[in-house]
């Protein structure tokens, strides 16, 4: 493709054609999924949406200063490589990253905490809600500047690999990310190493404020640049939770054999704008609407019910889901602003911050 | 005690390094089979195999983001950037991601990291191979930045260096790889944020780092000749930096210079002076007086990289003039 600067429509995205998504597969009802399973990626969805809604509450408010990225629309990819990983593998995330740290185990209520500056946050208040990391459980994580981490990624890829475990890295990155230097230098690196590393693109069709299909040579920005590192193209429904699952599984056990890297490309939608500012009005609104009517919880609520699980159960999951994020604010709201004894700690692996003598 | 050169001191002090920790590796391009593009890491292959020793593509973010996920798990690593004038294609692993990893995790993680690189002009490179870029690393809060004059602190600042739990850049000077000195026997482990007085003096301090502390003391031999008696102090690490160390040597001399090989704005000496004139201004008999390389890209020519870059003749005369 290549730009025509007479187009109207770059006076204005949201005149351009809109992309609609594909329909739900059918035959996802039927894929090979226990249905304990199923019901976990339930909860898991519940409990990104309902956690990114109330983070959005709290923008609202005021309580939550700076930005934020929230995955609304986007659940369905954190939930299911989740599902498909072990606990001791790692995981990378993006500045986007509250659903990926929560997904990874960490809890609610330090998640808040840390967005709200707090000093009971994950973080004690000092990285915020585009650095969230949550060590011990290997959520390794959430970097600001586009690229890096997928670098990053390979050196815990490669720790496993020289310790001869079986752990898998799982790293998260948006379409954005496809454009950068960083990205090709990791995918390459991972190949030739034969690392195990499983790069998920998040492709939500929006660099930021501007359509992916503008600024990437190619239809698809991560499978299309899959075989020029060796690597098998794959693009999946992204608000499918079983159809990220069943992908997700696949590739993880394959890294875990040994057989090396794979690069996902989830297909997913946000339902806001980019980050905390941004209304999203360069997206045309019936291209809004139609993501929208594919939103992951509702389709997979309809599935489960198909599947035999009762409703009671969905609402007993969504109801103690709601208490949960309740009990995270009330944590969070709780806690102190941090103190002047914080600002100097931890620069260093001592603790301290001292530079001269 | 035996003697080595700068260059085999390099790779001396990593397998000394090495053959302590077996889980130590290193990274970078044209490291392993080839010895460097230097010559600072022959045999480490041989020795330690192509598990721990191993090749990179050219791809500087790679390197350091490879480095930085395994010392994240524990596994400390040694990570080549050939040329220091390519820190700035990786500048981002540095500054944004090594550096405040710690911080900015509220202590989660760690950093055991060891970037080396090949820093300073006088081989004719030209203005993209031969940069003293120790003051881009001395800016970022998170890096310790080290640059050894002598092949004794390459092993033991080295050592110094790997066992650090926190990202250190350690600056090996080009011009300096031919250079001999004599090796203590046994382990050697020096101390990081630790400066020393190379040669005593009574009328003016001279701070200098790497290829400038030879430069500088031959610079002492001929102001001696002048009744001038310079105390010359190799700096060595740039953070943490040894202050008191400089502010006694002031205290003493009441005269402060640096010779900087790095461009002249924002140099490491620009931070020292600073700190003398808070801390020691009344013992200063004069102004602090910066020996620096000009605000210029550095030129290829063997006749103008020399007058870019500090000399014996430039720190000799300065002195010399200013001392009053």
């Amino acid at each position: 493709m290549s730009i025509d600067l007479n187009d109207p429509a770059l006076l204005d995205y949201s005149q351009r054609p809109p992309r609609h998504p594909e329909p739900v597969d059918p035959a996802n009802d039927g894929l090979p999924i226990p249905l304990n399973v199923r019901t976990d990626l339930y909860k898991r969805v519940q409990e990104l949406r309902q956690f990114e809604k109330r983070a959005y509450d709290l923008f609202m408010q005021n309580l939550v200063k700076g930005t934020s990225h929230l995955s609304l629309g986007m659940e369905a990819v954190s939930a299911g490589f989740a599902a498909a990983m072990q606990p001791e593998d790692y995981v990378f995330a993006t500045y986007r990253g509250h659903a990926h740290t929560l997904s990874k185990g960490a809890d609610m209520g330090q998640v808040m905490a840390e967005l709200l500056g707090r000093e009971n946050g994950l973080l004690k208040g000092k990285g915020g809600s585009m650095h969230l990391t949550h060590a011990e459980a290997n959520m390794m994580g959430s970097y600001a500047i586009i690229g890096a981490h997928l670098c990053i990624a390979n050196g815990t890829a490669w720790s496993a690999q020289m310790r001869g475990t079986d752990q898998v890295t799982v790293c998260f990155f948006g379409d954005g990310t496809t454009n950068i230097g960083a990205f090709h230098e990791a995918l390459n690196f991972a190949k030739v190493w034969n690392l195990p590393v499983v790069f998920v693109c998040e492709n939500n069709l929006y660099m930021e404020y501007t359509p992916i299909d503008l600024v990437a040579a190619v239809p698809n920005p991560a499978a299309d640049r899959a075989p020029a590192y060796g690597l098998e193209s794959i693009v999946v429904d992204g608000n499918d939770p079983d159809a990220v699952y069943m992908v997700a599984a696949d590739a993880i056990t394959r890294a875990r054999r040994g057989e090396g890297p794979a690069l996902v490309e989830a297909q997913t939608y946000r339902h806001g704008g980019h980050s905390r500012a941004d209304p999203g009005k360069y997206r045309p609104a019936d291209e809004v609407e139609a993501w929208l009517d594919r939103d992951p919880i509702p389709m997979y609520h309809q599935r489960l019910l198909r599947l035999g699980v009762p409703e009671g159960r969905l609402s007993e999951i969504t109801q103690d889901v709601a208490r949960r994020v309740d009990e995270a604010t009330e944590f969070a709201k709780a806690g102190a602003h941090p103190g002047e004894e914080h600002l100097f700690t931890d620069v260093w692996a001592d603790g301290g911050s001292a530079w001269r003598n | 005690m035996a003697e080595l050169t700068y260059r085999d001191a390099v790779a001396y002090g990593i397998a000394q390094e090495m053959r302590r920790d077996p889980n130590l590796v290193m990274l970078g391009e044209d490291i392993a089979g080839a010895g460097g593009v230097f010559k600072t890491t022959v045999g480490l292959l041989d020795e330690f195999g192509p598990a721990r020793i191993r090749d990179t593509p050219i791809s500087e973010q790679a390197i350091l983001g490879a480095a930085m996920g395994a010392a994240m798990t524990g596994i400390p690593v040694i990570a080549e950037i050939m040329f220091s004038d390519f820190i700035a294609v990786c500048f981002d692993l540095l500054a944004n991601e090594m550096a405040k990893s710690a911080y900015m995790t509220g202590g989660q993680l760690s950093v055991p990291v060891v970037v080396r690189t090949a820093n300073g002009g006088g081989s004719r490179f030209g203005a993209q191979h031969s940069q003293s870029v120790e003051n881009w690393c001395m800016m970022i809060p998170g890096l310790k930045v080290v640059a050894p004059s002598t092949p004794a602190d390459v092993v033991g600042l080295m050592a110094a260096s790997i066992r650090d739990p926190d990202p250190v850049v350690f600056f090996e000077h080009k011009s300096l790889f031919a250079s001999k000195g004599e090796i203590p026997e046994g382990e050697i482990v020096d101390e990081l944020g630790t400066a020393r007085v190379v040669r005593e003096g009574t009328d003016c301090t001279i701070a200098a780092l790497a290829l400038m502390v030879p430069r500088a003391l031959e610079a002492a031999d001929r102001l001696a000749d002048e009744g001038i008696s310079a105390e010359v102090i190799d700096v060595r690490s740039l953070v943490p930096l040894d202050t008191k160390t400089v502010l006694a040597s002031v205290e003493k001399t009441s005269r402060l210079y640096t010779v900087e090989e790095n461009p002249r704005l924002c140099g490491w000496g620009a931070e020292v002076a600073s700190i003398v004139a808070d801390e020691a201004f009344w013992d200063l008999d004069g102004p602090i007086v910066r020996i620096t390389t000009p605000h210029i890209p550095l030129p290829a020519a063997e006749a103008l990289e020399d007058m870019a870059i500090p000399s014996v003749d430039r720190i000799y005369e300065t002195v010399s003039k200013t001392i009053g």
